[in-house]
């Protein structure tokens, strides 16, 4: 059956716009999806059907005035649950935060009102967008629909935007928006088969985001296909003068400059990215990828990124550091959760807080972040790690003399099963490829290739230069439409 | 060379003494977000959901709190980096929301720069001493804890949190209590003069931290303690003096000083050691990533050296070659902005009043205004920001002077009236009939008269008393009551009396 939740961003928005159905009966029938499959995929922290349907009659209203509709009017969104929403709770899937209601709405979610979408709900995700599981929510994890073939193991959605993931690939709704720091937007759209892209750090504002490491976290949308990822990035990024760091760009009309002929354009392929014992899927997917990039007319070249074997090392210093540091505020002072024992001074406060509001892996990045900054390791850690970060960039800014584009795997394996990896560095381990871009501040997107051989889907990234979102897209979309994914999860929640 | 010595027991010691002075950038908003700044605001009135540090929250640099640090740094003709950055310094306290401060440790906005202390006999500074100022970075303030509000609790005012503060911190160049005395002193007037800071030292808007240590004449430096948030010059001059007192005590008792945080306590005149924020200081310095580095081009810097004002010294010295004045009377006069100002709007306007050149009535100005309007207003209890008479009515007044309308004494009761009604100097002279007199043939017939009445005095005069001349220009005067031109006195009594 092909309903109304079966469409992407622009088809609601320009049946919207024709007048083919509503976007109350758009919202209506989202609100449904969700709540169907709220109890088994716990992709949603908090739902807000009210904020759908509302968002969705105004629409509805403004175009039978006739008046001008938004880039994605009458489009119901999910919104991570980091971004901070006026009147609803933003928990970052945290304890600490749990209950707390900001005053206050983000620049990038304001921006999608702004252009007619409506709110579904807060998504589920790893808490304080740390890890690549989801497994690290207060709420516990969100499942991903996806299951291996003849197996009904519960499957990550991947992470940190695990509930963005699973709730675009089930259904739920058409698009979400995500938060990348070391992946968190590629590595969930890799697992559950959907296209998302993480554009050039600076270009969406950070304000009103829950910050978990400042020099490193991007705003990006997770859709269906490139064409809707395109415009919808659209919609969220552009200059903002309250976050220091904001790119003062124009935004390119990326969707309507999308255009799939490669030829002139150079692909490079990273040999460093060729690990051993690479998943023979994933090696399988890249090959593919090469093959159809070729098609579209594109010249493939070999590159050098040495400095990536020290990426995640690097990474995991500087996103710790910044951190510790930046989780600092959660101090049971002013807001969130305050637990204060009889008796207690203010540091018994702060101890009795942080232990009960913040989780296990939470904590252990504050440990590694408090560490690498301490007196006497600040030089080897976080001063060195700086300096090999440099170094990371100076590759890609050498790399892209060669090349336009670079293709390689989003994530090492295909997703696993919750509770699989139970040792944290395993899961680090999964963040090899998709770490590199985020050090250098570059755009990077994750699109569908296809499926493994245990039918679970496979994503192949594009990194660009810096600003050249236009140059990702357009690959992306090249390997779109060769790759042909139609594949879906089957139903069973 | 200060030749001030701590005597010991077992000989002389000398002080070794550093000030970070914290200095509240004058602003209207803080350093990183648009919060007014206003002092004395009801409790967490003039907070923002930055200064509260409310999930997602950026800092944004606040341009104006950076031009007033780099026109200070310009002012102690300090190097200005053009590349500054912004550092974390965190800790956990109440009063600072974040959980950490934005300051500049690696790379701050202002580096190496000097001020001079003026010679003072007196205090034991026999000439001018440069003092070295090691750099100038900016930094946000913290809120504030009341711990008298609640019997077991305390509450967090956060007004203050995030006010922009400069950093000023001294080479240990000074060597006395006075000397420190002075170095705040001067500070204080400079960013007064520049209007980087309001200097209000009760207000808080200016404090000092003390760092203070002993050695034997000569020697390397002791192990120096700091002491906080001292608010007023002569408080740091006690410091000083208490925390040598005691380190030297200490020493010569077989003890060692350790390198800690210390508090004042006014009223016991001496120093505490203070508990540490954080068991171990480690504030785990780093840059901060919400900020990109601060870059500021050639047009900025220009901008703020074209709006830098005559600065205290170069005042000082013009007052003394340019308008004449004595020593005494330029440094009265240019040690507070305020007053300057005041007096340059007064010369001014006497100036065009009289239509002289300002140098011509320079000395007349001065004069009247520290040795009969302060008085004046003193015993209003009023100073000059809260004069009832502004500049030009009281060049208005010495113009009247100037021009023979009046003499000096009558001026004193015009300017009494003045304070009075808040009437215009000529008024009140024209209502109550002030006007000096000129007439020559009246003061002649005065002067017969008087000349008549003393025939002796007259001999004796003419035969070499001349101290006698001004007992015949009272006399004359008290018979025109007061009101005649003495000028004009002075050139007929000698004319009779040469006879």
């Amino acid at each position: 059956m092909t309903g109304l939740t079966d469409l992407g961003l622009i088809a609601i928005r320009d049946g919207v716009a024709k007048g083919e159905f509503t976007a109350v009966e758009v919202a209506q029938a989202f609100n449904a999806a969700v709540a169907d499959a709220q109890e088994a995929l716990n992709a949603f922290i908090v739902t807000t059907p009210e904020a759908a349907l509302s968002a969705a009659a105004k629409v509805d209203a403004d175009r039978s005035a006739g008046k001008e509709l938004g880039k994605l009017a009458g489009v119901p969104i999910g919104m991570k649950d980091l971004f901070a929403t006026k009147g609803v709770q933003t928990s970052a899937a945290s304890k600490i935060l749990e209950g707390f209601t900001p005053q206050y709405e983000s620049t990038v979610s304001q921006k999608l009102w702004d252009a007619g979408a409506g709110m579904l709900g807060k998504l589920n995700l790893d808490q304080f967008a740390m890890g690549s599981s989801n497994e690290s929510s207060a709420f516990g994890p969100a499942i991903s629909p996806w299951r291996r073939k003849g197996d009904t193991a519960a499957l990550t959605a991947g992470g940190s935007s695990g509930g963005s993931s699973a709730a675009v690939a089930a259904r739920l709704c058409p698009a979400a928006t995500g938060t990348d720091t070391g992946g968190s937007i590629r590595q969930p759209a890799a697992f559950t088969g959907i296209s998302g892209i993480k554009p050039t750090y600076g270009r969406c504002s950070r304000w009103g985001i829950v910050a978990f490491a400042s020099s490193l976290d991007q705003a990006g949308p997770m859709a269906h296909d490139v064409a809707d990822c395109a415009l919808m990035l659209e919609a969220m990024a552009g200059f903002d003068p309250k976050d220091a760091t904001s790119l003062d760009m124009p935004v390119p009309d990326w969707s309507a400059l999308l255009n799939a002929d490669l030829k002139v354009k150079k692909v490079g392929i990273p040999r460093e990215y060729r690990i051993e014992g690479l998943n023979a899927d994933v090696a399988k997917a890249w090959d593919d990828g090469i093959a159809w990039l070729k098609d579209a007319g594109a010249e493939v070249v070999d590159i050098s990124l040495p400095h990536s074997k020290y990426a995640l090392a690097t990474y995991y210093i500087i996103a710790p550091a910044e951190a510790s540091s930046n989780l600092a505020r959660y101090d049971g002072v002013r807001y969130g959760l305050r637990d204060l024992p009889d008796g207690a001074n203010l540091q018994d406060m702060y101890a009795a807080t942080r232990a009960a509001g913040f989780g296990a892996e939470v904590k252990r990045r504050i440990l590694i972040g408090t560490y690498v900054l301490s007196a006497g390791f600040y030089d080897a850690y976080y001063t060195q790690a700086q300096k090999v970060r440099t170094l990371i960039s100076r590759d890609f800014e050498e790399a892209f003399k060669q090349c336009d584009v670079i293709l390689a795997p989003t994530a090492p394996t295909p997703a696993f099963a919750l509770g699989e990896k139970s040792n944290p560095l395993d899961l680090y381990l999964g963040d090899v490829f998709s770490v590199p871009a985020s050090l250098a501040g570059l755009p990077a997107m994750s699109v569908p290739a296809g499926l493994s051989s245990d039918g679970l889907p496979l994503g192949l990234q594009i990194i660009g230069r810096p600003f050249d979102e236009q140059g990702v897209l357009n690959a992306g979309l090249a390997i779109e439409q060769r790759a042909q994914f139609s594949a879906k999860p089957e139903k069973w929640w | 060379m200060s030749s001030y010595r701590i005597q010991g027991a077992t000989g002389e010691w000398e002080v070794v003494i550093g000030l970070e002075v914290h200095a509240q950038v004058t602003s209207n908003a803080k350093l990183f977000s648009g919060s007014a700044t206003a002092f004395g605001a009801e409790p967490n009135s003039q907070v923002s959901l930055v200064d509260a540090a409310m999930p997602g929250m950026l800092p944004v640099p606040n341009m104006e709190c950076i031009r007033q640090a780099v026109r200070t740094g310009m002012a102690i003709e300090a190097a200005i980096n053009k590349w500054s950055r912004f550092d974390r310094k965190n800790y956990f306290y109440a009063d600072l929301p974040q959980g950490y401060q934005i300051s500049q440790l690696y790379h701050p906005l202002v580096g190496e720069g000097s001020l001079t202390i003026e010679a003072d006999e007196k205090a034991g500074i026999p000439e001018p001493k440069v003092i070295g100022i090691e750099r100038i970075h900016v930094e946000q303030d913290a809120g504030k804890l009341m711990h008298d509000q609640h019997p077991t609790m305390s509450y967090v005012d956060l007004n203050r949190s995030g006010v922009a503060l400069m950093e000023i911190v001294s080479r240990p160049d000074m060597r006395s209590p006075a000397e420190a005395g002075a170095y705040l002193s001067k500070l204080r007037q400079i960013v007064r003069y520049v209007g980087s800071c309001d200097g209000n030292m009760d207000q808080g808007s200016m404090r000092a931290d003390v760092n203070v240590s002993v050695r034997r004449p000569g020697d390397e430096f002791g192990t120096r303690t700091e002491t906080k948030n001292v608010n007023s010059v002569r408080f740091v001059m006690a410091v000083v003096e208490s925390e040598a007192k005691r380190q030297v005590a200490l020493i010569e008792d077989g003890g060692k000083v350790v390198q800690e945080t210390r508090l004042y306590d006014p009223d016991k005149n001496e120093t505490r050691s203070m508990r540490s924020k954080e068991d171990a200081h480690d504030y785990r310095y780093f840059p901060d990533p919400d900020l990109l580095p601060l870059v500021l081009d050639d047009a900025f810097l220009e901008e703020c050296r074209a709006s830098l004002p005559e600065l205290p010294d170069a005042k000082r010295a013009r007052y003394v070659d340019g308008l004449g004045l004595s020593d005494y009377n330029a440094t009265v006069l240019t040690t507070d902005v305020d007053t300057a100002r005041w007096f340059e709007a007064l010369l001014a306007a006497t100036a065009s009043a009289q239509n002289k050149p300002e140098a011509d009535v320079a000395k007349q100005a001065a004069n009247w205004l520290l040795s009969e309007f302060f008085g004046a207003l003193n015993k209003l209890g009023k100073d000059l920001s809260t004069s009832p008479i502004s500049p030009e009515g009281a060049a208005e007044l010495l113009a009247l002077v100037g021009n023979g309308t009046i003499s000096g004494s009558i001026a004193k009761q015009v300017l009494e009236k003045m304070l009075e009604t808040g009437d215009a100097a000529g008024v009140i002279v024209e209502r109550e009939g002030l006007k000096q007199n000129s007439d020559t043939g009246a003061i002649e017939a005065v002067i017969a008269e008087i000349l008549t009445k003393n025939a002796d005095k007259v001999e004796q005069y003419r035969g070499g008393k001349e101290a006698l001349f001004g007992f015949f220009v009272g006399q004359t005067m008290k018979a025109m009551q007061g009101k005649a031109n003495p000028q004009i006195i002075n050139e007929l009594l000698k004319k009779a009396l040469a006879g």
